[in-house]
């Protein structure tokens, strides 16, 4: 039994009209307030690219391919863990007004302690 | 048997991930549930990562001997490249927020490049589909990256000025043919196998000097206030070029996360770019801003200037106040004592709203993220469309660091560069506030005719130094009523 994946040309059309399909779906519902986190989770997401630089470095065989598969993982991995980080931290601002709201003035300064120790 | 289990974890990691991102980006949309989508989108990335480590059973035999040191390299490449991004996105401040994402995207679509690289000199591609994809998505991550870069060094304020030349359109034009023409020389030398004056991997060399000279062409032109459309579009060419490498690869989790980043992207751009009633190719091709002559005489009226006190106090006596902020709020870092100012008026029983447009700042809703940051609860930040009625009816418009968005020609001069453009009403305000700098057009060098309104004030200073004195001047006063 092989477990690889074969995708010839139309399979991978499918694949991808329905994921662009998925993506306008799920982002056209998000509120123009969010549209900075949005963007950069969406940054976070496309990091998944440092699995395709590990799959070619690890199957590197001259010194040059080796050179440019560490250069691949090198940046998708800058880009996840920063396009997590900077998402993370926006994203905790959010939740803490979230919780401001519920609470006015008491939970605030609390809030902000937080906000700051993510940070 | 390794070899089977192996690919088996490979893939069921890969579909976990795919579906943590979709679910993640899902939870993304609402403010209560968005900060556990990135928890979630983080889980998949991370068990994606780990269990891509077990290619080291099914490598190719070309690469068996070189296996230990390729590892090597993988852990080193992950731990230099994740550690650094992580502890730069930790420590980096909120303001300089786009100009982070613009480098972090720029390293995906590198990222995606490089990839392509390996393939193309490994020629380890089959079949003209699959070369021409990597070609494709080779090109698209590649001007993502330079032109990322640009974006970066621009918003950095490394580079100052847009850098425009004469015939600049016709300059781009000869770079993306001649990109185009040296992946067709790539292809045929695939198809026929034959050497087309240079061996194959100088054209490739080639082609990607190409792809990146035209990522900076493209974004040197470009000036500040575009700089959200121009973020979008190249998160979208990233995640294109993710997903085509994916193709190549035939990773179908790259093939979904890329994609739905790419049509993210769009539509993202599309909402920027309808918010300055202009299309996505005239924000990319054309050189917008250049200084305008006003006609003499167009604009009657002078600029009054306020002292920042007298416009602090009539703040506090005033029934309703929306604050229109803008870039030049995120220049001064001033989002930390607008908000003290705000809540000094709110205990003094004013009615005080903040007023977003879509394109103010440098990134697609950098404003709520200040505003957020400063502690302000996102139930008192509106939107254009929902709060344009509202000025009409109220007491104080107060401008900080806006202006394009604010332009009242937008609605009524035909010659301007932005007329159509969805602007906020603060102009129909009783009383309107600016604060700016100084004296002096915006950086798309338009003449903003609301200055010079009867109804219109500048104060004039650094806003974080405006407010300081306004927080001053309305403390003294709620002083001298206690006593």
């Amino acid at each position: 039994m092989d477990f690889s994946i074969v995708m010839t040309g139309f399979v991978a059309l499918y694949v991808f009209m329905l994921a662009a399909f998925a993506g306008w779906v799920i982002i056209g519902n998000v509120p123009a307030i969010l549209h900075t986190p949005l963007m950069s989770g969406s940054n976070f997401v496309h990091g998944i690219v440092v699995v395709g630089g590990l799959f070619a470095l690890l199957n590197a065989s001259t010194p040059l391919e080796q050179g440019i598969g560490f250069f691949a993982v090198l940046l998708g991995a800058g880009n996840a863990a920063g396009g997590y980080a900077v998402t993370d931290r926006m994203l905790a601002m959010f939740k803490v007004s979230g919780a401001e709201n519920t609470h006015k003035s008491h939970s605030h300064g609390h809030a902000r302690r937080r906000a700051h120790k993510k940070s | 048997m390794f070899i089977l289990a192996s690919q088996l974890t490979i893939g069921a990691a890969d579909l976990g991930a795919a579906f943590l991102f979709l679910y993640g980006l899902k939870r993304m949309s609402s403010p209560a549930t968005a900060a556990s989508g990135i928890r979630v989108a983080g889980v998949g990335m991370v068990a994606a990562v780990l269990a891509s480590f077990l290619y080291v059973f099914s490598v190719d035999a070309a690469a068996r001997p070189h296996l230990m040191i390729n590892i090597g390299l993988a852990v080193a490449a992950l731990g230099l490249g994740g550690a650094g991004a992580w502890f730069a996105g930790r420590k980096v401040a909120m303001t300089a927020m786009p100009q982070m994402v613009a480098i972090y995207n720029g390293m995906g679509g590198g990222a995606a490049g490089a990839i392509a690289a390996v393939e193309l000199f490994g020629a380890r591609t089959h079949g003209v589909t699959q070369l021409v994809v990597t070609l494709l998505g080779a090109l698209i991550g590649a001007v993502s990256l330079s032109g990322s870069l640009i974006a970066w060094a621009k918003l950095d304020g490394i580079i100052k000025q847009p850098w425009r030349v004469k015939g600049q359109q016709a300059i781009n034009a000869a770079v993306i043919v001649a990109t185009v023409v040296v992946g067709g020389v790539i292809v045929a030398a695939g198809l026929g196998g034959e050497r087309l004056l240079l061996a194959a991997p100088t054209w490739i060399w080639i082609f990607f000097a190409c792809a990146l000279v035209f990522g900076v062409l493209m974004t040197l032109p470009i000036g500040g206030a575009d700089m959200p459309v121009v973020i979008s579009v190249y998160n979208a060419f990233t995640g294109l070029a993710v997903g085509l490498e994916g193709f190549v690869l035939q990773n179908p989790a790259l093939m979904i996360a890329g994609m739905v980043v790419g049509a993210a992207g769009l539509l993202l751009t599309m909402l920027m770019a309808k918010a300055m009633n202009r299309s996505i190719a005239n924000v990319l091709f054309t050189n917008f801003g250049t200084p305008v002559k006003s006609k003499p005489g167009a604009i009657q009226g002078t600029e009054r200037p306020v002292e920042a006190s007298d416009a602090g106090i009539a703040m506090r006596y005033a029934a309703s106040v929306i604050i229109v902020p803008g870039y030049g709020l995120a220049a001064a870092h001033a989002q930390q004592k607008l908000y003290e100012f705000v809540k000094l008026l709110q205990a003094a029983k004013v009615s005080v709203k903040f007023a977003i447009h879509p394109v103010a700042g440098r990134m697609p809703g950098q404003m709520d993220v200040l505003l957020a940051e400063a502690g302000v609860p996102y139930d008192m930040i509106f939107q254009l469309d929902d709060i344009n009625a509202e000025f009409a009816d109220t007491d104080v418009a107060l401008i900080i660091g806006a202006n394009d968005v604010v332009n009242p020609a937008a609605r009524t001069d035909k010659s301007s560069p932005i007329y159509g453009m969805p602007i906020l009403n603060a102009d129909k305000a009783r009383q309107v506030y600016v604060v700016k700098r100084g004296q002096g057009k915006g950086y798309s060098g338009i003449v903003n005719a609301l200055f010079y309104d009867p109804n219109c004030e500048m104060v004039y200073g650094d806003a974080q130094a405006v407010l300081v004195k306004m927080i001053e001047a309305v403390r003294s006063l709620g002083l001298a009523v206690a006593a």
